[in-house]
């Protein structure tokens, strides 16, 4: 039970990058990820700028080695998943037990939201092909069937924190001796369907996204995946890992079912409860990644929680989301492979088009890259609908 | 550590929220989709808000409160909910008035409300409850991914009491497309029938099932959760018996210690088939208890199936309407509950009486 998690690798594919180098490149040269729509057909092609991955279903099935007409949730997924496992060195899958935990919000729904035209017209109508990857588990499965992960598949689904809660989850899976290794993060597709969703509750940003940033308007979506490896002791001693997944926890705000608290009380008790688990002050973050969405409500009570937390002391901080977009289901995966990147190799990534000071907050986020930082402890956050908070923190050692 | 069923809640097609004992009114039914029996659900939430909820939400939040007032807890630690289908109806509403609008005049109240993890909120919400918070979407394995997170996080200590439950709703999209997918059966059927049907296909289900498990026993408690396990796309039968063996091997006992076994079956002819090779490898003299032609099949059934495997215990007797097989003994102490769900999704849980 008192067994440690190590990372031992991750990938990731985002609108900033098709695997992690090449996002680490967009990083380094200041190249944020939203254009105007590319691959998903809306009548708001023009009106919202996107993340995308910069890839069409042809070419993501081709580095998937899937069948083009599932969904790009699966062709992700497969892709960074395939990364994250190759990063590690563990070789052959079938020489451990294996899970794969891994979060969407709505699973095929680029494909269910096509078949529902002619459904909706006739309901004998429609090619049943697009539906049967509906559900979010399946998704999962296409990937862990792919790779030959049997000892445990599991999907989780609580919106903006989906992948957070796979890789705390993952955890406890090999504390308790389940498996030796997990695949934790998550994956989600740019659909309509989320694309509308976000526009009716009016927090899409119609220019690119300005994170913690006073005159912020909104959000991004983007899309993308990312999984970390979550190793146990024994297999980690095998290994070179990244770091350790020293903390983590979960809380619900409890306020609304789409807005946080003012006071950010659930976004508080997750950052406090890694923090406890982790044995660390605040003070000994030495890096935060935002959850930093762009929204009005999102960034300051995040900022308040944060400012309740570490004053006086805060620590380096900056949403990737300004580069990536937020990927709703992967995003805590992503952003844990670029926290547990940043232990790694001492990075602090830049926070995209900030330039006026939130009165609400005494700290600014950090705006350039800069690596080899001596960085012991780094804390990730991901807050989502539902008011499920989740927080990460990765340490060195 | 012993996981003790401090309090069960269960909404289902049969008259499982008013208490009493154990179906004692039988609801039989002679079609191939079944819909809850409503409870009030106005003793839980006001009015004005019951309106805005969906099915869904309204049996999860229905199930929790129940499962809650039988352990007189007010606020659990954590709240845990597995939903294969999640929040089918408001995202068949949103899909739809996407689609027939061209992405125009939307509004956003069942877009909220159509994330899977709505139910594990709104319980959040209803209570205040600032606790960890999870909503697991694996298929058949949702419901059983939520027990597995609970015992995981009861043994770290973390949280002590903590409500966990399974649930999935029918709407009219989802039964029109599962239907054309070939999972039902192409006639009613008797469901005191169902599961002697020489045929392919079942019925459709849905309901809510929720538990209040916790290391510290309560006065009314009959039974604890000992173990737990999945089995993911078996190659062959002996896979699934293996695995049966096993699971009784870690938990400290053999196929003579069990006492009745509870299976899934659902009338599917193939389906059932590797329940029938399970009883005969292993449990050929054992009492058999059923419950899918109670509640319709669908993928978190197993969760009413633990719920009736609680009530057993509580009564010490099997309903005639649940019985499949032979006669439990005197003292039924372990139950074991063998559920698969479309032959990919294979769970065992495993109950005995404090």
């Amino acid at each position: 039970m008192s067994e440690k998690v190590w990372i031992a690798g991750g990938g990731v594919i985002s609108g900033i990058g098709l695997n992690l180098q090449a996002c680490l490149q967009a990083f380094r040269h200041m190249q944020p990820g939203m254009t105007a729509m590319q691959h998903l057909s809306s009548v708001h092609r023009n009106t919202f700028p996107v993340a995308e991955v910069k890839a069409d279903n042809a070419t993501l099935a081709d580095m998937a080695r899937m069948p083009e007409n599932i969904s790009r949730t699966a062709l992700l997924s497969m892709i960074a998943a395939r990364e994250a496992w190759q990063s590690t060195g563990l070789g052959d899958v079938s020489n451990y037990r294996v899970g794969f935990v891994s979060g969407n919000t709505v699973g095929g729904m680029d494909k269910t939201e096509d078949f529902f035209a002619e459904f909706l017209a006739d309901p004998r109508k429609g090619r049943l092909q697009q539906v049967l990857h509906h559900e979010c588990g399946s998704i999962t499965e296409l990937v862990a069937d792919a790779m030959g992960i049997r000892h445990h598949v599991s999907t989780i689904s609580t919106a903006c924190s989906s992948a957070a809660n796979a890789l705390m989850y993952g955890s406890r899976l090999i504390r308790n001796n389940i498996v030796d290794v997990v695949i934790a993060g998550g994956t989600d597709a740019l659909t309509r369907f989320t694309l509308n969703g976000f526009n009716t509750l009016m927090i899409l940003d119609q220019q690119a996204c300005r994170p913690f940033d006073d005159t912020r308007t909104g959000l991004n979506l983007g899309e993308g995946a990312g999984y970390v490896v979550l190793v146990s002791d024994s297999l980690a001693a095998q290994l070179q890992p990244w770091c350790r997944l020293s903390g983590f926890a979960n809380a619900n705000d409890a306020y609304h079912q789409t807005a946080s608290s003012p006071e950010g009380t659930g976004n508080y008790l997750a950052m406090k409860g890694a923090l406890d688990m982790s044995g660390l002050q605040p003070a000994q973050i030495a890096y935060i990644n935002l959850h930093g969405t762009g929204t009005q409500n999102n960034d300051v009570s995040e900022g308040i929680a944060i400012n309740r937390l570490f004053a006086p002391h805060f620590p380096p901080m900056s949403s990737t989301k300004s580069f990536t977009g937020h990927t709703l289901g992967a995003s805590g995966g992503i952003e844990a492979v670029f926290s547990a990147l940043s232990v790694k190799e001492g990075i602090i990534y830049p926070n995209a088009r900030f330039e006026h000071q939130m009165k609400e907050l005494p700290f600014a986020p950090a705006t350039a890259y800069t690596e080899g930082n001596e960085l012991l402890h780094v804390m990730s956050n991901s807050f989502g609908f539902g008011g499920n908070c989740s927080s990460l923190v990765f340490s060195k050692a | 550590m012993n996981i003790y069923i401090n309090g069960t809640g269960c909404i289902s097609p049969q008259e499982t929220a008013q208490g009493g004992p154990l179906l004692a009114t039988l609801r039989e039914y002679d079609q191939v989709r079944l819909t809850n029996v409503d409870p009030d659900y106005k003793q839980w939430v006001d009015v004005k808000q019951i309106r805005r909820m969906s099915r869904v939400v309204k049996m999860g939040v229905g199930a929790a409160n129940l499962s809650l007032e039988e352990a007189g807890i007010t606020q659990p630690d954590a709240i845990i909910t597995g939903t294969a289908y999640g929040c089918l109806d408001d995202t068949g509403v949103f899909l739809s008035k996407m689609v027939n609008q061209q992405e125009e005049m939307l509004t956003p109240t069942a877009f909220i409300q159509s994330t899977h993890n709505t139910v594990a909120g709104q319980i959040a919400l209803l209570l205040g409850c600032n606790g960890y918070n999870n909503t697991f979407v694996h298929r058949g394995f949702s419901f059983e991914n939520s027990l597995l997170d609970a015992i995981m996080i009861l043994k770290e200590g973390s949280a002590k009491h903590i409500l966990a439950g399974g649930l999935d709703e029918i709407t009219n999209h989802s039964h029109q497309l599962l239907t054309r997918f070939g999972i039902y059966k192409k006639t009613p059927v008797k469901t005191m029938e169902l599961l002697n049907s020489p045929t392919r296909g079942t019925i459709a289900g849905e309901g809510a099932s929720f538990f209040l498990l916790s290391p510290e026993i309560s006065p009314g408690t009959v039974a604890t959760l000992t173990g737990l396990s999945t089995l993911y796309k078996p190659l062959w039968e002996g896979e699934v018996i293996g695995h049966i063996m096993k699971f009784l091997e870690d938990n400290n006992c053999t196929p003579a210690d069990i006492d009745l076994i509870v299976t899934g079956r659902n009338g599917d002819i193939d389906q059932d088939e590797i329940y029938e090779e399970v009883a005969a490898a292993l449990f050929p003299d054992h009492a058999e208890a059923c419950f899918k032609h109670l509640c319709g099949e669908y993928p978190t059934a197993a969760a009413f199936g633990m719920w009736m495997a609680n009530a057993v215990i509580a009564e010490q007797q099997v309903p005639e309407a649940a019985v499949f097989y032979g006669k439990a003994p005197e003292k039924i102490k372990k139950v074991l509950l063998y559920n698969h769900h479309q032959g990919t999704h294979h769970s065992l849980i495993l109950l005995s009486a404090c």
